[in-house]
């Protein structure tokens, strides 16, 4: 489809996820786009491998180090590889990915929560053992 | 009033478009263009939701892995059964056929058939290299006495990570007939179609393993 004829109506135009923008297309520069997306995805995971194995970051915060270096790499390959961008063509995508995201959120989280209470307020299972006996 | 209006209809169900203006209809040759463009929004979009009902199904299977990951019923952890080497191998194939997949959707758009072909190749032999070290290390395990029938803990971890190589299985048969299809039938829209739903899906599988290598590999030889 032309340049021209979209331009007037660009704005209300849906991109599919994991297409490239409508307007324009170069093959060379969407190969750039998967090797940067490429690049970033390979240095953020030798980074979470690298610091599970050294002595140079402080222990207790690796996991949390982890979580966000994970997160990273996932918004790495949502922009670079499935081209989930903010602009209006995309609206739509970002409305159900962050209704997605939000799901998993609670699933995650809520589950670990209630499970981790549960853990606390039980009692330890020698006592069970004893009041059954 | 929009072009992507024309072609789908103000109404019709499968309104994705969030576009505004004088309802009238044009079945002019000139909009059958954005019907096919159309439609593989359409279908792009229905495939996005599908993956991420996926993805909230894995993520209960992320919170089962979680809750579990303590209850090795006095058999061993995963500090003693992971090997990280192996999981960096898995990973390092499965980033590079994310890539590649990108490259055979480009080769697909520019019609380049040695490209296509080519790239769709490389994926599938990376993709069945994860599957194969992947397979391997269960078996390892099991032969270890840490099947997963040994504790909660590895029952989750077995159907936390096997869940995820049984969708790599899917997305390599899936790939296969990708091939098949463009080779028998060429690059029509409906096969174009297809194809942008398996480069989807072969993403999603990279996105979801970022989160198991991270959570079950890397944070259980730390803890």
């Amino acid at each position: 489809m032309s340049h021209a004829e979209q331009d007037e109506d660009s704005h209300y135009v849906d991109t599919a996820p994991g297409d490239e923008s409508l307007d324009g297309y170069e093959a060379a520069e969407e190969i750039r786009t998967y090797l940067i997306g490429l690049g970033l995805a390979t240095l953020l995971t030798l980074v979470s491998f690298f610091i599970t194995r050294t002595a140079l970051v402080w222990e207790p915060s690796i996991p949390v180090a982890l979580a966000v270096l994970a997160i990273a790499q996932m918004g790495v390959h949502l922009v670079f590889f499935l081209h989930i961008t903010t602009g209006p063509d995309n609206v739509n995508n970002v409305l159900a990915l962050a209704f997605g995201v939000l799901i998993v959120l609670l699933v995650i989280v809520g589950s670990l929560w209630i499970m981790a209470h549960m853990n606390h307020n039980m009692m330890p299972i020698d006592q069970i053992m004893q009041m059954q006996s | 009033m929009s072009a992507f209006d024309a072609a789908v209809g103000r109404d019709g169900p499968n309104h994705v478009g969030r576009a505004q203006g004088s309802p009238d209809i044009q079945h002019s040759a000139k909009h059958a263009a954005y019907a096919l463009a159309s439609k593989r929004i359409i279908a792009g979009y229905g495939f996005w939701i599908f993956l991420l009902s996926d993805i909230v199904m894995f993520s209960a299977f992320f919170a089962a892995y979680a809750v579990l990951v303590d209850a090795t019923a006095g058999g061993p952890s995963g500090r003693e059964l992971f090997d990280l080497g192996n999981v960096s191998i898995e990973t390092a194939c499965l980033l590079l056929s994310s890539f590649t997949c990108g490259l055979a959707g480009i080769g697909a758009r520019t019609r380049n058939g040695f490209w296509f072909h080519g790239a769709m190749a490389a994926t599938f032999i990376l993709g069945a290299a994860f599957l194969g070290i992947e397979i391997r290390e269960f078996m390892g395990m099991i032969a270890l006495g840490a099947g997963p029938t040994r504790s909660a803990f590895l029952s989750a971890f077995f159907t936390l990570v096997g869940c995820h190589g049984l969708h790599v299985a899917i997305g390599l048969l899936w790939l296969l007939t990708m091939m098949a299809q463009v080779f028998a039938k060429g690059y029509r829209p409906d096969i174009l179609r297809r194809l942008l739903c398996f480069s989807l899906f072969w993403h999603a599988l990279d996105i979801i393993w970022v989160g198991l290598f991270t959570m079950v590999y890397l944070m259980g030889v730390t803890q």
